[in-house]
């Protein structure tokens, strides 16, 4: 009973305002997120389950596919070491510029993807500023691989260094110094201390990294040049495929991308959930 | 740095294995001709097989004209581009000296394998009885266009509006604007290409017509069936001639000019021009035309040369930062 009023009292929104706040909440939830997402599935499998297959296998999608792979394999490891290089630095040590340094890791938040690709349009394009020194070289890196990649890591750059730098202040260093003290190299100290602390955390940007990496739209795009089988990812090929009515077949590549969310999702629960464990 | 310069050199590395084996061509294109090249690429890879025993593997790229136009100036190397209008194989040119100014003088017809025009694509039953370009500035007419500035075949629509209004007011150049200003009082959405605004109107069902190249018309109405849009000939429009051409630097650069040149001549034979009429383009040779006369009703077509002066005149004037369109539509 005195549970009861005490709730009463601390919540002072009556009964009927927080059902119907709730149930907008749900409502929304379910017509902007559930049903998007069902609409695609449903799309998707709407031909049958051979239609679908033949759409993730065809030529051009299965280059995507690599491709977008590949760009994964490479952007991630690179920011994974640059997010543990940078949130390292900024949680251990205090020095001029920190501020700065944290402000610089997050703009890839604040631009927009399309300003992102067309940043490495003007530095690496044929007309930019290293555009004829490249060419002489025979180097190409707009509409080609490697523009793609640094546009990734462009857009990227912030998931994993975001993560850890707010997990490793609230540990602070006093473990490592203990380490130190007793010995230990800078590499042990690493491996046996820091690591462990950080692992779920780290790995919990290194999902959002791989999540965004796959997914990246804009940026991608400008610096692609759409080669149809050479320098189109998964989500441009989806928009190759609805833009030449083939719904079904857009909707099918589209399905691989929100199995990655959904992966994605659960992924994030359990790393939340096992961070929390651990700091508890 | 090394890091990533070494990450960056494999990934080279790696596209140039790809690249080994049968010989490519990258062909950057405008939107519709999607399903054309398709077609294309492969007989021409069949013939070339048999003429040459190489194997040629042909890429695609597509995208709004002048955007794809641009893409090449920036540094995608092309070895040939067939995009919707010469004004922008001219732009990649003039920016990037990468083919020379006479360009078009180097295949027959103005390097123009094949022409389309610009027609309606109307609702089942044309409930709003659209029959000509005068019927498009009616009050409560919803048409749909994509942008003149980035695509190609919004700048021909434009041009045949305007090239309709100077032929039935004297050549009135004031009466020709307001016509025009009127047309695009009635446009709610401009999409960036052809494709995008075939979308807008037969997906999201946006508007009552659509001014769309002839071929994307017909292919609109294969995808989405005859029992809901219909074909309007105007009685006039403008003859749209989109320009081919190989990309000099780039295709000497891959050793690949002999072929480039061959594909498009190609273009030109009569298994190429049969390809582009049963695509829905107008095929230049007059065999193909007969066969496929029935695909392509008459009407009276207007050349931009005899019209505007040409491509480059009439970019300045309507196209270019605070040209006509610019005043027509801020003026919405």
């Amino acid at each position: 009973m005195i549970t009861t009023s005490r709730t009463r009292v601390l919540r002072a929104e009556p009964t009927w305002l927080r059902r119907s706040l709730i149930g907008l909440a749900l409502g929304l939830t379910l017509l902007f997120i559930v049903l998007p997402l069902a609409a695609v599935f449903i799309q998707a499998f709407d031909k049958g389950w051979q239609v679908w297959q033949a759409a993730v296998t065809e030529e051009n999608a299965r280059s995507a596919i690599m491709l977008s792979l590949m760009v994964t394999g490479i952007s991630v490891p690179l920011n994974l070491f640059f997010g543990l290089t940078a949130a390292w630095t900024i949680a251990r040590f205090q020095f001029k510029g920190r501020n700065l340094l944290l402000t610089l890791i997050d703009i890839p938040f604040g631009v927009s993807p399309v300003v992102s690709g067309l940043i490495f349009v003007l530095v690496f394009g044929a007309q930019g500023w290293f555009g004829a020194w490249l060419a002489d070289r025979d180097v190409q890196i707009i509409f080609a691989v490697p523009g793609i990649v640094l546009a990734t890591v462009f857009v990227t750059f912030p998931f994993v260094a975001r993560e850890l730098i707010p997990l490793m202040q609230s540990q602070g260093s006093d473990e490592e110094e203990a380490a130190i003290v007793l010995g230990a190299t800078a590499w042990q100290m690493f491996r046996r201390v820091t690591l462990p602390n950080i692992k779920w955390g780290l790995l919990y940007g290194v999902v959002l990294c791989t999540a965004r990496a796959l997914g990246e739209f804009g940026a991608v795009s400008v610096v692609s040049g759409h080669i149809r089988g050479a320098t189109n990812t998964i989500p441009l090929h989806v928009e190759i495929l609805y833009n030449e009515y083939n719904y079904t077949a857009a909707f099918a590549v589209a399905s691989l991308l929100s199995v990655v969310a959904v992966v994605t999702l659960a992924l994030k629960k359990f790393l939340e959930w096992k961070t929390r464990e651990d700091n508890g | 740095m090394k890091r990533i310069l070494s990450v960056m050199l494999s990934s080279l590395l790696a596209s140039a294995l790809f690249a080994a084996g049968p010989v490519k061509l990258l062909n950057v294109s405008y939107d519709p001709t999607r399903e054309l090249y398709q077609d294309f690429n492969a007989a021409f890879a069949r013939y070339w097989k048999g003429k040459t025993g190489v194997d040629v593997t042909v890429n695609q790229s597509h995208g709004g004209s002048g955007k794809q136009a641009r893409s090449v100036i920036d540094g995608l190397q092309a070895d040939i581009v067939t995009l919707a209008l010469s004004y922008d194989i001219d732009a990649i040119s003039e920016k990037a000296k990468l083919l020379p100014a006479n360009w078009q003088t180097r295949l027959p017809n103005n390097s123009t394998p094949y022409t389309s025009t610009i027609i309606f694509l109307v609702r089942k039953g044309n409930p709003k009885q659209i029959k000509d370009w005068n019927d498009l500035v009616r009050p409560g007419v919803g048409v749909i266009t994509p942008n003149p500035k980035t695509s190609g075949g919004a700048r021909w629509s434009y041009l045949a509006a305007w090239g309709y209004a100077l032929r039935h007011n004297n050549n009135d150049e004031a009466k020709s604007k307001d016509f025009v200003t009127r047309l695009f009082k009635n446009v709610p959405v401009l999409d960036s290409g052809a494709r995008g605004s075939t979308t807008t109107f037969a997906q999201r069902g946006i508007g009552d017509v659509l001014l769309s190249w002839e071929n994307e018309a017909h292919l609109g109405l294969k995808e989405f069936g005859a029992d809901k849009f219909e074909i309007v000939y105007p009685t006039e429009s403008i003859l749209a001639e989109p320009p081919v051409a190989v990309v000099d630097k780039y295709a000497a650069k891959h050793g690949t000019t002999e072929v480039a040149k061959a594909y498009l001549d190609y273009l030109y034979t009569d298994e190429g021009q049969e390809i582009a009429a049963r695509n829905y383009y107008r095929p230049r040779n007059e065999k193909a035309a007969a066969k496929y006369a029935s695909s392509f009703p008459k009407l009276t077509l207007f050349t931009i040369d005899q019209v505007f002066g040409g491509w480059q005149k009439a970019q300045k004037k309507h196209f270019d930062d605070g040209g006509v369109f610019d005043q027509i539509y801020q003026a919405k």
